[in-house]
């Protein structure tokens, strides 16, 4: 394959690695019934303290256990005021995330663009060998594996273990998972923690990988991304993977030919994503879905239906309570 | 397994819903537990079943006691409860709802799983498909799979609640029958939860009946009807007979109406309504009839077909046009949809009375006052409207109704009612009837609805059947808009 092209993909792959991180984090949480609206802050604040921790103390796996921690931190605030505090998850996300991003701002001062921290590239022996392959996937930084990693395991636990089958239905329909013997506010402190780490991670991979320095305008945004995906990508972790990739592509596309072409060119391009994601919305929902069925054979219907069948987790947002009990 | 209850209160409020009952069940007997609503059965089941604890009082199994913190603790002793509407999660498959709190590794035994449950259907009589989704069947279907389910995890004592609402007459008989084959076969106990005689007199051996939270009769079966009727009800209630009316001119035609309920399309709807009369419109939850009425307010678009008040199409015109032609809706969520939650009783009578620019603050008071007054709420013109309990917001809700309607379309109107909030409400509903008003209602209830309507639209599968003969035939109206509802063609 052209080097050129290879060189871009393996891009896309690096640069939509924290996002990656953050929207497989949100999809796990959001399939337990929890909408951590915090994301974006929490991205950019957990970029931040892994930032300074990593450079303060030399080491990367500090650094990012630092930003897995804040991550956790942010999210257990929202599980508690939801579960605990029966408070709307939205407006607790909403405010933290802003509280969360300016926070960083203003304790990013002394660190604006300081000292550059080292790139953690870790090319994988053997595998970074095989043509075209190696070096798109295993040529890259431990990020970029770790987001990998991520989207199996979410996928693989979502799907093929019994602990992802109580969460799924936990996000469902509660009521019927208590019956079988489920405690479930805390199994959603569990996946809303768990889904705040990831996002965590997905910061660290900002300032110890993606771009190794602080700076807030690289970061900000994309937690909104990743919940625009996860919704996009229907709550499934392969869908969200492709969901990111696709808008990692594009921006790497108007990277590249932004010196090329007039700057308007490069606004619209950059606003492409959207619009897709508009346009596949508007697809999923029922009666659009449906006319566009009527035109394909009717062989192709369930595969289409399958892949395009977008559906939140009907207690999304929603507060548990045992009945009877004061 | 013998299982006793020794007495078991429960208060909610100043709301005794048990009052000390002491009831015991033994092994292999099917039993019913009867009453009407209201009367304590749904309590007293959950606290059975580990979904609620009891105030005080003790339960028993083979006479050791036992506590519950959660119904997988009551299942553990032996104690499943099959849910009216059946506890299982739609968007998942039938082997994957049946897996769910399964105890085993982190890996599901999926083969094993699926030979579990389909040894246990088929020792049942019932055929599941494990990978059907279970948004795609039936209620019937769904019980089958919940039974399955209780069983394979060891259930020894069955609670069943209202199994017979809304499952078609052949699944009703398959599922008798497994019941009565699990009792004498193989020692299970099973608790009927049930207002209905006929599912009563065709399945149990022993009855016990609760009224206002007491045990007020324990009979072996057979019983004669009437006395069970006398012990639920405290004397043996006629059946209501209504007085002729006169009916006017045709108020309300549908014709070949077609619109899209939640899950199915209804097709070729039509119907004709004049005034003075009551349509009752029955079927299982979504299978139409709440689109319908809401179609006939103007509130959801028709597929096909149109809808006609006094002889003028609806089609184009708003809920507001036709509030002024004479036609109400009153939506089933009261505070979700038909009133205002934060607003004082006296914001809403200043709401339905929208003229100028200004309130007229002492105008809304005097007329909240003056409709508490003869609607009998309690409440005061300053009360929040959520403060009010239930019967008092309905009664909110039929106080807010303009004088002088043509029509009115009510959603379950009473919904969540004690016995006398509905008498009420239907006294108030047929002096406007009388007054010349058509209502239209539905009500998951088919006694409510025998009693009250004229004729009754039975909505099942995308089609719409109207009962004209409800007294004329000699069978129980309730038992045959039941069949009809749950699918079974006359």
């Amino acid at each position: 394959m052209d080097e050129a092209l290879v060189r871009t993909l393996a891009d896309i792959v690096k640069v939509g690695a924290p996002i990656v991180l953050a929207a497989i984090g949100e999809t796990i949480t959001e399939r337990g019934g929890v909408i951590n609206l915090s994301l974006d802050g929490s991205l950019v604040l957990s970029a931040l303290v892994a930032f300074v921790i990593g450079t303060g103390t030399g080491s990367v796996i500090l650094g990012t256990l630092a930003g897995i921690s804040v991550g956790l931190v942010i999210a257990l605030i929202v599980a508690v005021c939801s579960i605990e505090l029966k408070l709307s998850q939205v407006a607790v996300g909403f405010v933290l995330t802003l509280l969360c991003r300016d926070l960083a701002l203003f304790l990013g001062i002394p660190y604006r663009n300081a000292q550059v921290f080292p790139a953690t590239f870790l090319p994988i022996p053997v595998l970074k060998d095989i043509p075209t392959i190696g070096p798109i996937f295993f040529n890259q930084d431990l990020f970029t594996y770790l987001s990998f990693i991520a989207i199996g395991a979410a996928w693989w636990w979502l799907f093929r273990t019994k602990a992802g089958l109580t969460l799924r239905a936990i996000g469902e329909r509660p009521q019927a998972a208590f019956a079988r013997g489920v405690n479930v506010n805390a199994m959603r402190y569990l996946y809303t923690a768990v889904g705040g780490g990831l996002v965590g991670l997905g910061g660290a991979a900002y300032t110890l990988g993606v771009l190794p320095t602080w700076s807030d305008t690289g970061i900000a945004g994309n937690g909104w991304i990743a919940l625009a995906i996860v919704i996009f990508g229907g709550w499934y972790p392969l869908r969200v993977a492709f969901g990111v990739y696709l808008v990692a592509g594009l921006r790497t596309v108007v990277t590249n030919v932004q010196a090329q072409v007039p700057p308007q060119v490069v606004e619209l391009l950059n606003a492409l994503p959207w619009l897709l994601m508009l346009f596949t919305l508007f697809l999923v929902s029922g009666p659009y879905l449906d006319q566009l069925l009527r035109i394909l054979p009717p062989r192709l219907h369930p595969p289409i239906r399958t892949i395009l069948r977008a559906r939140p987790p009907s207690a999304l947002g929603t507060i548990f309570e045992q009945e009877g009990r004061h | 397994m013998h299982v006793e209850l020794k007495d078991i209160t429960k208060t909610f409020g100043t709301l005794r819903a048990n009052d000390s009952l002491t009831l015991s069940f033994a092994e292999g007997r099917i039993y019913a537990l009867l009453g009407e609503n209201g009367a304590g059965k749904s309590t007293l089941m959950k606290i059975l079943s580990g979904y609620q604890p009891p105030d005080s009082g003790t339960i028993f199994i083979d006479g050791r006691a036992v506590t519950f913190q959660t119904p997988a603790d009551a299942l553990q002793c032996g104690i499943g409860m099959l849910h009216q509407d059946p506890l299982d999660v739609p968007n998942l498959t039938v082997l994957d709802n049946f897996m769910l709190g399964r105890r085993e590794g982190l890996l599901p035994k999926r083969k094993a799983a699926r030979q579990a449950l389909t040894a246990h259907a088929t020792r049942l009589g019932f055929e599941i498909d494990p990978f059907r989704y279970v948004d795609s069947l039936t209620i019937g279907e769904r019980q089958q799979l919940e039974i399955v389910r209780l069983l394979s995890l060891g259930a020894r004592l069955l609670i069943l609640d209202e199994p017979t609402t809304g499952i078609s007459a052949e699944q009703k008989h398959m599922l008798f029958s497994a019941l009565k084959r699990l009792a004498a076969e193989e020692g299970m106990t099973v608790i009927l939860v049930s207002h209905k005689l006929e599912d009563v007199a065709a399945l149990c051996q022993e009855v016990y009946v609760l009224r206002g939270g007491k045990l007020v009769g324990h009979r072996h079966m057979p019983t004669p009807i009437d006395e069970l009727v006398t012990l639920m009800f405290g004397q043996s209630l006629p059946r209501p007979t209504r007085g002729a009316h006169n009916l006017g001119a045709e108020i309300l035609r549908a014709e070949s109406v077609s619109l899209t309920a939640r899950r199915l399309t209804v097709r070729d709807l039509s119907l004709s309504v004049r005034s003075g009369e009551v349509i009752g419109l029955a079927g299982l939850d979504g299978s139409g009839q709440s689109d319908f009425l809401r179609a006939c307010a103007g509130l959801q678009p028709l597929n096909g077909g149109r809808i006609l008040i006094a002889g003028v199409p609806i089609h184009g015109k708003g809920y507001a046009e036709l509030l002024r032609m004479g036609v109400a809706y009153a939506p089933s969520g009261r505070l979700e949809e038909g009133l205002v939650d934060g607003l004082t009783l006296s914001e809403h009578f200043a709401l339905t009375t929208n003229n100028g620019l200004w309130i007229n603050w002492r105008a809304a008071n005097a007329l909240a006052a003056r409709q508490i007054a003869r609607y009998n709420i309690r409440g005061a013109p300053h009360s929040p409207i959520q403060t009010l309990s239930g019967g008092n917001q309905q009664r909110t809700l039929i106080a807010l109704l303009p004088e002088n309607l043509r029509l009115l379309l009510l959603e379950d109107p009473t919904r969540g009612l004690d016995v006398e909030s509905t008498a009420w409400v239907w006294q108030q509903l047929l002096a406007r009837r009388d007054q010349g008003a058509a209502i239209l209602f539905t009500s998951p209830d088919l006694d409510e609805i025998v009693t009250y309507s004229d004729r009754v639209l039975v909505f099942c599968e995308g089609r719409a059947t109207l009962v004209e003969d409800l007294d004329d035939s000699a069978r129980n109206p309730a038992e045959r808009l039941g069949e009809l509802i749950g699918g079974k063609r006359t």
